[in-house]
């Protein structure tokens, strides 16, 4: 114990140094802040990975850690750039509407400063009244307590329900991936108030920060997420180092023997579930700002499974692993659905990497999963070189879907 | 420095000689923003191999400005934020000046506050709903105006129309046109009750009870007719529904805004003889130079490829470009937006299309009768209609006037003549 | 050159003339022919009628090739002429007046009449008095479909007069009820038009409706004092309750009752018009940022006499108060319209239980559907556990495979023969592939059976998309297919859905009788409740699973075709259904077949019963199905019908 426990310290202690050397370098680079060799649209991309790493953390921690394997924590994730897009959306139209109507020659009266913001923000999709969910728009400070409480409480009611009549294992699977599609669905809706497919855009202009150039935004934006991803990895790490997340291992491993011990499984997985997808609101409040805009299909049920995906390859069950997972994946794809991966003559075909990218990521995670359960982390092994228990194939626990031999080398 | 430059420009500008030299730095970047992967795809595809056969024309008649042209391709995957970044990776990294791009409405809401951010430029192709106007922005597809108002007249005037069901994707297009539509309707002595508005999801597929909702509006003797802002896919499945119902174009017509030549090519189009649709181009309009743009058009990319309305926008639309910076002599934003106002170039379907101070285009109007074959059949074409930014059927917008040129600004309000905003709402 | 213009142009007008003697049809033509070629409804009634009015044995002749978008222009000197094709891009013409070949000229030298459907249908209503006897059946259909569409007065007498010699029993029948129809419409005798009227009350067309409903039209109207007898009033309305207020009060000023109210936007415009040294009626500009306060000011100076004066709450009502408003009938006949009024109440209860039907149907074929995607899963998820998140992508490969048929083998009925064996077997392969490749590695490890057939789902979706483009294909069903069941004017079903309802009957029926009846079924089921047992028992493992895999994949292919035919081939089909799928399974619960088919059967109605509450938003009705999905599940985990005892698992 007292060895994983030093081995994680110090895989803490690297983590944060190279995030923070990453940070600086990122920042003296910048065209904002610096040498200008780093352009500003690759410092958003940048920035919104380590968003991404802090959602995969959280996704790491149901599924490697606790094997519930979440396929909603994409959608807790948009919800919390949805509540940040709210008051950005709100405040950015209020000032230009209170500039605009501050030459009448009467002033206006407050209906009428609102009846216009709803009107510049709904028009587009034919309405121009606030509605209700809008009731807190006009408040930064409860918009950012909605990013964790909308998340958090959404988590809390559906987790709350399906850990009660003991919906585990791929049933759990499919039904959060059911709510992720009403999710999106909801949000499809023009006449949901939150302006259906088009979503909220323009996020990336501050309120009251109009005059500061996009460049220096972009670096302020990495910090936090930089920030948030840390303190996101450090609470992580003591999540899952103490009693917690023993207790948290044992009911991926065998959940009926855990139960049977005394602890209270659905506790457990309860508060787990609804702490990580307050993570993700958090991931992204931070991600949606830099993005610029935030639609529902970034809340489709493929995106979480995409995030699975990453957790997968990066390696499950190790912190790092899903940020390596995370970033990996995503920059990669970016870079070759980006054009900028050369063709690959054959002569009588030419592979397009726009066309095929998909093809190869597929694929190649049919192979980790049966190959290497370990993903990318599992290297880390190999050059510390551990060698995992010999248990000669024998199951851990009587439970089907619990971890076999292959995944669970320590 | 920008000071230095600023002053030289001046020296120099009235020396014909040199200004060339110093107006672009050469070659000129004319920057892609269309999606080659994902859902948007197939349609824009399309669109990025028409511009870089308007690109290798250009340079074949000797570029511009001395200058070779150069097409910058980026693949924003039918990623809506996406768009931003690449755009923004357009102007700043490649330094494009031009970009013609985008095909959804919320990709050109995504892109908007970058290119206003960056004082960038570009052309919209495709027919929208409106209710936005941007300095950097010059929208060469159809207004509400030019496409859903004279389509609804064709049904009130020509069909005897007494009852209509707006049938629609549920996104902002549908949405917002079918908003102006309704009050526009209304207006025309249409009783709220005899609207009938529908939306369905992306790709739906199960169309059976909407069609019977439909058939049976006829329960009260009014003559129906279906405005169809449906998009993509799901019109296949709504075809085939109709035509299994037996519902001819005599009984209950429908026409569409979203349905061309392209979209037709995945049906057998035998059982929908008649339904309609309304667009600014259709590529069997007789004119030379529809003739002349549809061969370089099946020489360069196969004689199975057909054309469409937004290949005629970006034609449009490019060879404007080209026009003004020529007359500017310069590829700076400013300087080609200025001569961009009233610059006009002949059409594909015969007439001269013109940009307006508000950078919408004037263009005609035209409602085709589909054909057995997957084409249509041009049965009315009217005038020239000028594109009109703020619809004249919304309360809201119908004081708001867009004039780039002399007011100087988007959002006017004609009534307490003042500038509401410069930036547009996205 | 002026004279030479002049010159033609005489020559032309002379040969004009010349011929309005010896060509009485082209001379008609020629004066309307300005009308003609404007083309636009609105305009076109007087050369129709010109035409039809004629008195000339050619009128039909003309108005028929001009519907059929035959009648065309020679452009060197106008006149019109009937036209076929010949040779290349030529028209050989006819002379309408002497029925004979005018020569063959290039189409470059004629333009063609288009007229639209508004114009089509009025020359068709034109035609009527011709073609009501004409010796054609298929014309006298025509002509009854053009009375149909535009049930005019006119049609009225010459529809009586074809009664007595109609032979054609079908054609008989369409003639009497259109004729009761234009009774009810039209007929100048009130006792005949309610005795039509209860004739007709049983039936529940949409021509029928169509007829009785503009009979109970009404229009808004209001009265000083009680409204006067002798208007047939359809209803008194009570402003407050079944009007509002606003409503009522706007009706009073547009009929000069009472004067207008003041609206903000004027309250605002007549404020900033008296602002003066930053004050209002003696209130401080700054402060008008309330709407109390700029009402005081308003009234301020409206007490100044400076602006009109807005009526208040007390005024309004009491005009209100002493004003009635109406609905009138536009039929003045009481009579006629208390037995309209009468009928359609009785429609209206057939038509409300028929509608309940068609809603059945639809909800049976939405089950059907989802029954025949799902059972290839009730097959792989059901008894073998495995989840298979490529079924979708199965269902797909069917329907491509539909499509590539099509492609080969031209005669549809002949390739959807060939399509569905075909597409079983397909995917029946890509099935044992993908279980001797990838799923026999994870049988113990559910989830990450889930992960991986997930990377195999985007990789095939991916190829799909490389060899086909995203563009959707055509799956196009046989003629016999086409149309619909019709049972009556509001029950109605499709007979590719009946075609689906059909193929999902009977692979319901395969699927039960390999399981009940084969070796392969017993094998099944043994591996399923205990594999260790049946391996022990001299059951090849391998060679079951990779089988049943097999056949659950091959299923879903057979489910692609179908849904192809109804919907659209394109990659993203089976995505569109892998969700509902689990979800009937789910629901229905694991393990047994009959659960799918309720799990199906509850997805599928309850989707249309969501659909009809809510008919202007489908979404939302997707939407609401799931959220009542995800809540049943919490009170049967196990589905609706679960299993129990060993089989269960437990």
């Amino acid at each position: 114990m007292s060895h994983t426990y030093h081995r994680r310290t110090s895989s803490t202690v690297i983590f944060l140094g190279l995030l923070l050397a990453f940070t600086i370098t990122v920042t003296f680079l910048s065209e904002g802040m610096g040498a200008g060799v780093i352009s500003t649209s690759f410092v958003k991309t940048l920035g919104k990975t380590l968003c991404l790493a802090l959602v995969a953390i959280s996704m790491d921690l149901v599924w490697g850690y606790a094997g519930i394997l979440s396929l909603g924590h994409f959608a807790f994730f948009g919800l919390g750039g949805y509540m940040i897009g709210m008051w950005l959306m709100y405040e950015r139209t209020r000032e230009v509407v209170v500039t605009s109507l501050a030459d009448a020659p009467i002033p206006p009266t407050p209906q009428e400063v609102s009846d216009a913001i709803a009107n510049r923000i709904f028009g587009v999709v034919g309405s121009a009244d606030f509605p209700m969910i809008w009731a807190f728009a006009d408040s930064l400070l409860a918009q950012l307590m909605l990013v964790v409480l909308v998340p958090g409480v959404l988590a809390g009611v559906f987790g709350w329900l399906a850990f009660r009549s003991r919906v585990a294992g791929v049933y759990l699977s499919i039904l959060t991936q059911a709510m992720t599609l009403a999710l999106s669905l909801y949000l499809f809706q023009n006449d949901n108030g939150l302006r259906g497919n088009n979503g909220l855009s323009g996020l990336q202009n501050l309120p009251g920060l109009t005059d500061v150039p996009q460049a220096l935004v972009s670096v302020w934006f990495l910090w936090g997420a930089a920030l948030a991803l840390g303190l996101g990895y450090l609470l992580a790490v003591w999540v899952v180092s103490g009693k917690f997340g023993s207790v948290l291992r044992g009911i991926r491993d065998d959940e009926t023997r855990v139960r049977f011990l005394g602890y209270p499984v659905e506790t457990y997985k309860l508060v787990l579930f609804t702490g990580t997808a307050c993570m993700a609101g958090i991931a992204g409040a931070l991600y949606y700002p830099q993005a610029g805009i935030i639609n529902p299909a970034e809340l489709a049920p493929i995106a979480s499974i995409y995030l699975a995906v990453w957790v997968a390859i990066g390696g499950r069950g190790r912190l790092y692993g899903a940020v390596i997972g995370a970033a990996f994946v995503s920059l990669v794809s970016s870079w070759f659905t980006g054009g900028q991966a050369p063709d690959v003559p054959l002569g009588f075909y030419t592979i397009k990497w726009v066309d095929w990218w998909l093809v190869v990521l597929g694929l190649s995670f049919v192979l980790v999963t049966l190959l290497a359960p370990k993903g990318i982390g599992g290297l880390f092994d190999l050059l510390e070189r551990r060698v995992a228990p010999d248990r000669h194939g024998a199951d851990l626990g009587p439970d089907q879907g619990s971890l076999r031999e292959e995944e669970s080398r320590e | 420095m920008k000071r230095f430059d600023f002053l030289l420009a001046g020296m120099l500008a009235s020396s014909s000689l040199v200004a060339p030299a110093f107006a672009a730095e050469c070659p000129i970047k004319v920057g892609v923003l269309h999606s080659l992967s994902g859902t948007m795809a197939i349609s824009e595809t399309t669109l990025k191999d028409t511009m870089l056969m308007l690109v290798e024309q250009q340079n074949a008649k000797g570029g511009l400005l001395g200058c070779e042209l150069e097409a910058v391709v980026v693949d924003p995957a039918s990623d809506w934020p996406l768009f931003a970044e690449k755009a923004r990776e357009l102007l700043s990294v490649h330094e494009v000046d031009v970009i013609f791009g985008n095909w959804t409405s919320v990709s050109r809401k995504s892109v908007l506050p970058v290119i206003e951010e960056l004082n960038g430029l570009l052309f919209y192709p495709v027919q929208y709903e409106g209710e936005e106007s941007s300095k950097n922005v010059f929208y060469t597809g159809a207004a509400p105006n030019q496409q859903a108002i004279p389509a609804t007249d064709y049904f009130l005037e020509e069909l005897g129309v007494e009852k209509f069901a707006l049938l629609g994707t549920d996104y902002v297009y549908p949405r917002t046109t079918n908003n102006i539509l309704e009050s526009y309707l209304m207006s025309k002595g249409i009783a709220e009750d005899d609207i009938f508005v529908n939306y369905t999801p992306f790709g739906h597929s199960d169309w059976s009870k909407i069609v019977a909702d439909v058939v049976a509006l006829g329960a009260d003797g009014k003559k129906v007719g279906v405005i169809s802002t449906i998009n993509g896919d799901a019109n296949i499945g709504f075809y085939k529904e109709l035509a299994a119902a037996g519902i001819s174009a005599d009984d209950i017509p429908v026409i569409a805004f979203s349905v061309g030549e392209e979209e037709l090519s995945g049906l057998d189009t035998t059982n929908l003889v008649g339904h309609l649709a309304a667009w600014n181009y259709f590529q069997s309009a007789e004119a030379d130079a529809n003739t002349a743009f549809i061969e370089a058009w099946k020489a360069k990319m196969g004689e199975e490829r057909v054309t469409n309305d937004p290949m005629e926008a970006h034609y449009i639309g490019f060879n404007m470009w080209v026009n003004a910076a020529t007359a500017a002599d310069s590829t700076d934003v400013d300087a080609v937006r200025a001569a961009m106002y009233g610059q006009k170039f002949p059409n594909l379907t015969g007439g001269t299309a013109v940009m307006l101070p508000n950078h919408h285009l004037a263009k005609p109007v035209l409602i085709g009768e589909i054909q057995a074959d997957g084409q249509f059949d041009i049965i009315s074409q009217t005038a020239e209609v000028p594109g009109d930014a703020w619809t004249d059927f919304l309360p809201e917008s119908a004081v708001l006037t867009s004039d780039w040129k002399d007011l100087g600004c988007g959002m006017y309000n004609t009534e307490t003549k003042t500038c509401v905003q410069t930036l547009s709402n996205y | 050159m002026k004279n030479l213009l002049m010159a033609a142009l005489a020559l032309v007008m002379s040969c004009a003339f010349a011929r309005a003697q010896d060509a009485p049809m082209q001379a008609i033509l020629q004066e309307q022919s300005a009308l003609i070629m404007e083309n636009s409804r609105r305009t076109i009634a007087p050369a129709i009628a010109a035409v039809s009015d004629s008195g000339l044995p050619e009128a039909q002749d003309v108005l028929q090739a001009w519907q059929a978008k035959n009648l065309w222009q020679r452009r060197a000197d106008g006149l019109f002429f009937r036209a076929t094709k010949a040779e290349g891009k030529t028209y050989t013409l006819y002379d309408f007046d002497t029925h004979q070949p005018a020569g063959t000229v290039p189409a470059s030298d004629l333009e063609q009449i288009k007229p639209n459907s508004g114009i089509r249908a009025l020359i068709g209503s034109a035609l009527v008095q011709f073609q009501l006897q004409d010796p054609d059946p298929k014309r006298r259909l025509a002509a009854l479909t053009s009375v149909q569409r535009n049930p005019s007065a006119d049609a009225l007498a010459p529809l009586r007069k074809s009664i007595p010699d109609e032979n054609d029993p079908s054609i008989l029948a369409l003639k009497l009820r259109l004729e009761r129809l234009l009774t009810i419409a039209h007929d100048p005798d009130e006792a005949q038009r309610i005795k039509a009227v209860s004739e007709m009350s049983g039936d529940l067309g949409v021509d029928v409706r169509a007829t009785l409903n503009p009979l109970l039209a009404t229009r808004l109207a209001v009265f000083a004092g009680p409204p006067p007898a002798t208007l047939n009033i359809a209803k008194t309305l009570v402003p407050g309750a079944s009007i509002e207020v606003v409503q009522a009060y706007d009706m009073l000023v547009k009929a000069d009752l009472a004067p207008e109210l003041v609206t903000d936007a004027q309250l605002y415009a007549a404020l900033v018009e008296h602002v003066s040294d930053g004050t209002v009626g003696g209130i401080a500009t700054h402060q008008l940022d309330d709407p109390q306060m700029r009402q005081r000011a308003y009234a301020a100076l409206a007490a100044a006499g400076t602006v009109r004066t807005a009526p208040d709450v007390e005024r309004i009502a009491q005009t209100l108060e002493a004003h009635s408003f109406v609905e009138v009938y536009l039929e003045p006949s009481s009579d006629v319209t208390d037995a309209v009024s009468k009928a359609l109440d009785t429609i209206a209860v057939t038509v409300g239980a028929n509608q309940a039907m068609d809603l059945l149907l639809d909800g049976l074929s939405l089950a059907s559907i989802y029954f025949l995607a799902a059972i290839g899963l009730a097959i792989t998820f059901g008894v073998m556990g495995v989840i298979n998140m490529a079924h979708g992508e199965f269902i797909m490969m069917g329907a491509y495979t539909g499509y590539m048929v099509q492609q080969v083998i031209p005669n549809h009925t002949a390739s959807i023969l060939v399509a569905i064996p075909l597409a079983f077997a397909v995917t029946f392969a890509a099935g044992v592939i993908m279980e001797r490749l990838v799923i026999r590695w994870l049988y113990n490890r559910p989830l990450e059976t889930l992960l991986a057939t997930f990377g195999v789902s985007i990789a095939l979706q991916q190829i799909a998309k490389n060899i086909f483009g995203t563009q959707a294909r055509p799956l196009t069903s046989p003629a016999w297919l086409d149309g619909a069941w019709v049972i009556n004017d509001v029950v109605s079903i499709s007979y590719i859905r009946i075609a689906i309802f059909v193929l999902a009957v009977f692979f319901l029926g395969v699927y039960l009788f390999i399981m009940r009846r084969t070796r392969l079924g017993l094998e099944t089921r043994a591996v399923t409740q205990n594999p260790r047992m049946a391996s022990s028992m001299g059951i090849n493992l391998n060679k079951v699973n990779m089988l049943t895999f097999g056949l659950g994949s091959g299923i879903a292919g057979v489910a692609g075709v179908a849904i192809g035919l109804f919907a659209k081939v394109t990659s993203e089909l089976g995505s569109d259904y892998i969700v509902q799928s689990f979800m009937t399974v789910v629901v229905g619960g694991v393990g047994n077949i009959w659960g799918t088919l309720a799990g199906a059967a509850m997805v599928g109605f309850l989707q249309k019963g969501i659909e009809w509450f809510n008919p202007s938003n489908t979404l939302a009705a997707q939407t609401f199905m799931i959220v009542f999905i995800i809540i049943f599940i919490q009170f049967r985990p196990r589905g609706i019908i679960a299993l129990k005892g060993r089989a269960a698992g437990d």
